[in-house]
């Protein structure tokens, strides 16, 4: 048990230190590479909890893909770091002294008088063929069937309204639409019939002009 | 002395002060705010997967699920709205997010 423990202290503290970088780098790509350290410390925390579907997820979604969106798009923005560091300090005061409060309210009630192990025991270890991802499955798909559809389709709404936001048509960029060629017609489509007066009274220098060629045919 | 559900708690209550503090800190800074968010709901998630651990119950752990769900969606669409308004504006400062302020 002692060195479960050892793994938890390790673990947590790389997970608050990370925390802690996050929020005070001055160079965003940093912060980003240190919310994925947090991200695959506490991953490894789950572990220790015996979540592992969970902590595999944590570490394939989000560090996989959420991150390396995070990541893309701060590279992608040349942000002027100087002008967003502007008030760092005006905000710290009030912002620790909230930070410390709600700190010290929330161990006042998960201090180990409510939640120590005589209220909690601890977990009874799951065998070596107990397979947690089975079990999540097995939950999911029957009792959980619904709310896990309505998490598909809040991901089908964050995929349309993503390329909906950035989607751009540039006018400068020449591009065929093969579907409109497709359906052209002969009639309409390609020949137009302008309706216009005659000009050969209109214009009578372009008569007189061409008045010799005539004749000498 | 094992590893008790106090020790979890208090990891996850540190993390979510630490995302809160985040956003105090940065207040100009649209992309850090939403990392700090990320923090936060990393501590809920933390919670939750501790509970459902040492209560024996499951729930939480396919709750966890669905948090990181909306958690993915909300940082897909923080981001497009971040990228978007910065090809508009040139700026991601929280300060010129004015514009129908009357």
């Amino acid at each position: 048990m002692g060195f479960e423990k050892f793994l938890f202290y390790v673990f947590a503290a790389i997970t608050l230190f990370a925390a802690g970088m996050v929020i005070t780098r001055r160079n965003p790509v940093h912060a980003v590479l240190y919310l994925v350290l947090a991200f695959i410390s506490s991953a490894a925390l789950w572990i220790l909890l015996e979540a592992e579907f969970l902590g595999i997820v944590l570490v394939l979604v989000y560090v996989g893909a959420v991150m390396v969106l995070f990541l893309f798009v701060v590279m992608m923005l040349d942000v002027d770091i100087a002008t967003l560091r502007a008030g760092f300090i005006r905000y710290l005061p009030i912002g620790a002294l909230i930070a410390v409060v709600l700190a010290l309210e929330i161990f006042l009630i998960v201090g180990p008088a409510n939640f120590g192990l005589q209220q909690f025991p601890s977990p009874v270890p799951a065998g070596p063929d107990v397979s947690n991802t089975e079990e999540l499955g097995l939950l999911l798909y029957t009792l959980y069937v619904y709310p896990f559809e309505i998490a598909a389709v809040i991901l089908l709404v964050a995929i349309v309204a993503a390329i909906r936001l950035t989607l751009r048509r540039r006018p400068d960029t020449k591009y065929m639409d093969p579907a409109k060629q497709v359906r052209v017609k002969k009639g309409p489509d390609r020949i137009r019939i302008v309706k216009m007066p005659s000009e050969s009274a209109a214009v009578p220098a372009v008569a007189a002009s061409a008045a010799p060629q005539e004749s000498t045919e | 002395m094992e590893i008790t559900l106090t020790h979890y708690l208090a990891v996850a209550a540190v993390l979510f002060t630490t995302g809160l503090f985040g956003i105090f800190l940065n207040r100009r800074n649209v992309i850090v705010i939403l990392m700090s968010i990320e923090l936060m709901l990393l501590a809920v998630n933390i919670n939750f997967v501790a509970f459902s651990a040492f209560l024996g119950d499951l729930a939480g752990q396919v709750f966890t699920l669905f948090v990181l769900t909306v958690a993915a969606a909300e940082a897909a669409i923080g981001l497009a709205i971040l990228v978007v308004f910065f090809r508009n504006k040139g700026s991601i400062a929280v300060e010129d997010i004015s514009s129908l302020k009357g």
